[in-house]
This record gives structure tokens, C-alpha cells and sequence, in this order.
């Protein structure tokens, strides 16, 4: 039984990691290449909203999406009448509130690795005929392997990590929201120290081995002078 | 014949300036933009292929209206079909030699003619490298090629040569003439290197903090203010000390370090770090072989 629940609480905790990098990928990839390009006075505002997550607690960004999307709420009702959409206490709300969390997480290095290619190649491609879609998935994604590469992983494992947002907008319910930092915190609540630890030794491990992965296909890029 | 007639305001670390030309450049010609840095030569090229815009003027190139800016009319860099060869090469490093040029090449050309243009640059061993595995003249060689393989109407070159050793400069000045004898597009060379221009170029404009100071071949430029028997340097002003009666200067020419006296007169408003004009009269100057 106690096994089972291990297992479910894992899946689920790894499936809306899974959903928020894949999400993020792609959004991230766009709001990323906008702030690399852009020059319009947006741009501070759009970076301050990406970096918020940085440094607001969790709580906070929590307790704001339950009050905009609560039933007493024009967008609660408008999404719940017309997309069935819930967000307290579903798969859905946990994964909208994991992206916004992990935003900057995947923005910034991409922002970064998009910032570091030099210029001449983004014109160099201009000047051959290349359309702009072309350049973006020809040139610029491609030379910034490293970059998504730690984007994902980041996001993946920040995404594991997260307590206070899925905690406020999830609850804890079992293989419904319940993802393994919540189960923690409930087995260690329950004095029940060896289900935490298991729960807490396959986080610790699995973290660990993607941040080494990450430093050492980082580390072997660059070494072949691959900038 | 390629018209280009623009301002642009320029704002360089000496400030605010225009750069305001008129050039008419013949078709087929090779012609350098010479003058220091900062003087607008590649703001100047960068108009021409369309990667900076004007802020007045037209470019007409062949008949046909790339820029206008009374009738809003401005040619995408996309499709203006200029070869652009840049000052750090601009090689994609996630492609081999090879896709490099494949990259650049125009649809519905047939892809033996990668293989011929690699041939004529000498890189057919080379084509399956990445850019980081090659040299500096290596790398200079493939941005050429994959400038002239999507067949411009004109060839841009922007101080293509400047990072490459004497040696390796002077190989791949024979092969731009190659390029250029060859394929007989339009070439635009920005330079600082009078001994470069004498060897590639049919004609040079001399632009000075944004405007042509003059124009014409290399011959008259560069002859023009020289009477037959002076030498002519430009160096740089180590160190003045003085000795006596007389100062003696420290310049910086070539590569060479010299030592030269001058008078109180003569050192009135030289301070250490200024560029300066060495002229020498010399009635008949010993020329050695190397």
C-alpha cells in the first residue's frame, strides 16, 4: 500500500515536471528570443515579470493565482463554465502555477545563451536570404545547445523541488496533487522519518546526477571549443 | 553601376557625427573604402547590404531602388543578394565547411557548384571540419567562399583580411583577384591597408570623420600629397625626453621602434600617445632584397 502510494506520488511528481518543462520549453524559447531582440520599452517590464518568481515566496505567487482564479472570480467562473478549467486542486492549476514558477528558470539561460552568440551570425545568415523562422531554428537554436540544455534541466528539477505553490493551489491530495515534497512534509508530520527519507534520498539523488550531467555535457561542449 | 547617396548620424566614442556620402561605383569594379577606424567605412557597408538603415538618402544598384527614404522604399538585407564577409568570419560553428556553404546556397542551384567553389578557395580537404578546428586563414577562406557561393551581385568585404599574419594576408590577396577575375562581381573592400589596396584595388574612396576626403585610383590617393623622393610614416609618439638643446622622440612605426631628434619648435603640442606623420627626404633610398 505504502509502496503503491511511493510510486504514484513519484510519477505524478515526475509527470508535471515532465508537462512544465515541455510547456516551458517552448514558451520560455519565444519570451527568451523576444528579450534577445527587442529593443521597445516593454522589454524591462517583461523581464521584471519573468524574474519575479526569483524573488517572491512561493506563498505569494500561490495565494495571487487562488484569488484570480477563485469561483468568486470572473476568470475562475469564465474558465470553469466554459473550459471545465479548475485550478485549485487539479493537475491543471498545478501545472499553471509550476510554469509561471519556473519561468525564469528557463528564460534566463536561453536569454543568455541567445545574448552571447555574436551578432555577425544572426546578419551573416540575414545577408544569405535566410527568413527569420529559418535563422531561428538553422542557426540560433542550434548554437545554443548548452543553454536550452540547462534550461531544461534547471526547469526539470526546480519543477521537482517546488513546495509553496503547489502546497497553496494543490493542496495535498493523494495521487492528485500530492507530489513528493508535499509527501515529505506530510510523512515527517506524521513522525513517519522513513517514508520521508525515501521520498527525500530519491529527490536528493535524482538532482544531484542532473546537475552533474548538466556540468559535464557543459563542460565537454566548450571543451571542443564549441562556443 | 552601384549609386549610393546617404546620411546617417554616427555616434562614435569621438561623438556625434554624419556620415554623409555620394559614391558611384562601376559595375564589376573593386574598389576600397579606406580611411582610420571610426571614419564610417562599415556603417558605409553595412547601408549597402542593407543590415543598418539610412536615415536620408537612395541606393541604387543596377538600375533598381534599393533605399529611398523620400518614397519609403527600403530593399530587405534578405533580398538584396550581397556576399558580406565579415571582420570575425561569422562561420556558423554547428556546421562542417561544407554546410556551411550548402547553407548559403540559393535554391535550385545545384549543390557540384559548393564543390567547385570550395575547390577554387582550396578547401575540398577541409570540407568536413568545423569551424573550430580551423586556422585563422582557414576560417577567412570559408567566409569567402560562402560569400560567393550564393552568386552576389556584389561582394562586401569588411577588413576581411585584418586578423591574419603578413604571410597569410598576402596568399589570400591572390586569391581575392582569383575570386574577383573569376566570378567578375562587383567587390567593396574596407581597409586601412594602403599595401593591400596598391594590390587589389582599381579605385579608392577616402572617407574622413564621415565624409569623402577623396576619390580616384590607388596611384592618385595615395601619390597625390607626396613630392617623388619623401617617405612617408605613420607612427605613434612613445616618449620625448630631452637632452640638452635638442628633444628626442620615440615613435612606434611599422613594426619598428625608432629614435628621432627634434627641436623645441618641432615638439610644440605632440603629446605621448599621438599619432603622427614621419615624413623623410631621402635623394636616393637604398632598396634591398629580403
Amino acid at each position: 500500500m505504502m509502496n503503491e502510494m511511493f510510486i504514484s506520488t513519484m510519477l505524478l511528481t515526475f509527470k508535471l515536471a515532465f508537462v512544465t518543462t515541455v510547456i516551458l520549453l517552448i514558451l520560455g524559447t519565444c519570451i527568451a528570443y523576444y528579450l534577445s531582440v527587442s529593443r521597445s520599452h516593454v522589454k524591462p517590464l517583461i523581464e521584471t515579470i519573468v524574474s519575479m518568481p526569483l524573488v517572491l515566496p512561493p506563498t505569494v505567487l500561490g495565494f495571487y493565482l487562488l484569488v484570480a482564479f477563485s469561483q468568486e472570480n470572473f476568470l475562475g467562473r469564465f474558465l470553469q463554465e466554459y473550459f471545465g478549467f479548475r485550478l485549485t486542486f487539479t493537475f491543471g492549476g498545478l501545472v499553471l502555477g509550476s510554469v509561471i514558477f519556473s519561468l525564469p528558470f528557463m528564460v534566463h539561460p536561453i536569454q543568455n545563451g541567445l545574448a552571447a552568440l555574436p551578432k555577425s551570425l544572426l546578419e551573416a545568415a540575414t545577408t544569405l536570404g535566410k527568413s527569420k523562422i529559418n535563422i531561428f531554428f538553422k542557426i540560433l537554436l542550434p548554437n545554443i545547445k548548452p543553454s536550452l540544455l540547462t534550461g531544461v534541466v534547471i526547469t526539470f528539477a526546480h519543477t521537482i523541488g517546488e513546495f509553496g505553490v503547489v502546497l497553496m493551489i494543490g493542496g495535498n491530495i493523494p495521487q492528485k496533487t500530492r507530489v513528493a515534497s508535499l509527501a515529505i512534509y506530510d510523512q515527517v508530520e506524521s513522525l513517519n522519518y522513513h517514508e520521508a527519507n525515501k521520498y527525500a534520498l530519491t529527490l536528493f539523488v535524482i538532482s544531484f546526477c542532473v546537475l552533474l550531467l548538466v556540468y559535464i555535457v557543459n563542460k565537454k561542449y566548450f571543451a571542443k571549443g564549441f562556443k | 553601376m552601384i549609386h549610393i547617396d546617404i546620411v546617417k548620424p554616427l555616434n562614435l566614442a569621438s561623438g556625434l557625427m554624419d556620415l554623409e556620402v555620394d559614391i558611384k561605383i562601376k559595375d564589376g569594379a573593386f574598389i576600397a573604402f579606406y580611411g582610420q577606424s571610426g571614419a564610417g567605412k562599415t556603417t558605409l557597408l553595412r547601408i549597402l547590404s542593407g543590415l543598418e538603415i539610412a536615415k536620408k538618402g537612395k541606393i541604387e544598384v543596377g538600375g533598381e531602388v534599393w533605399f529611398n527614404s523620400s518614397t519609403k522604399i527600403n530593399k530587405p538585407a534578405q533580398k538584396r543578394g550581397v556576399g558580406f564577409v565579415f571582420q570575425d568570419f561569422a562561420l556558423f560553428p554547428n556546421m562542417t565547411v561544407k554546410e556551411n556553404l550548402l547553407y548559403a546556397l540559393k535554391k535550385g542551384d545545384t549543390k557540384t557548384y559548393v564543390d567547385e567553389v570550395m575547390e577554387v578557395v582550396g578547401l575540398s580537404e577541409l570540407h568536413t571540419r568545423y569551424p573550430h578546428q580551423l586556422s585563422g586563414g582557414q576560417k577567412q577562406r570559408v567566409a569567402l567562399a560562402r560569400a560567393v557561393v550564393c552568386k552576389p551581385k556584389i561582394l562586401l568585404l569588411d577588413e576581411p583580411l585584418s586578423a591574419l599574419d603578413a604571410q597569410m594576408r598576402s596568399k589570400l590577396q591572390d586569391k581575392l583577384l582569383e575570386i574577383h577575375k573569376l566570378f567578375g562581381m562587383t567587390t567593396v573592400l574596407v581597409s586601412h591597408d594602403v599595401g593591400e589596396i596598391f594590390k587589389l584595388c582599381s579605385d579608392v574612396v577616402w572617407i574622413e570623420n564621415g565624409h569623402i576626403k577623396s576619390q580616384g585610383t590607388p596611384k592618385q590617393i595615395f601619390f597625390k600629397h607626396k613630392t617623388s623622393a619623401a617617405f612617408e610614416f605613420i607612427g605613434e609618439l612613445l616618449e620625448i625626453t630631452q637632452n640638452e638643446m635638442i628633444y628626442i622622440l620615440v615613435l612606434h612605426v611599422g613594426h619598428e621602434v625608432i629614435k628621432t631628434i627634434a627641436t623645441k619648435d618641432e615638439i610644440v603640442g605632440l603629446n605621448i600617445g599621438d599619432r603622427v606623420r614621419v615624413i623623410t627626404k631621402s635623394f636616393h633610398p637604398i632598396i634591398e632584397k629580403l
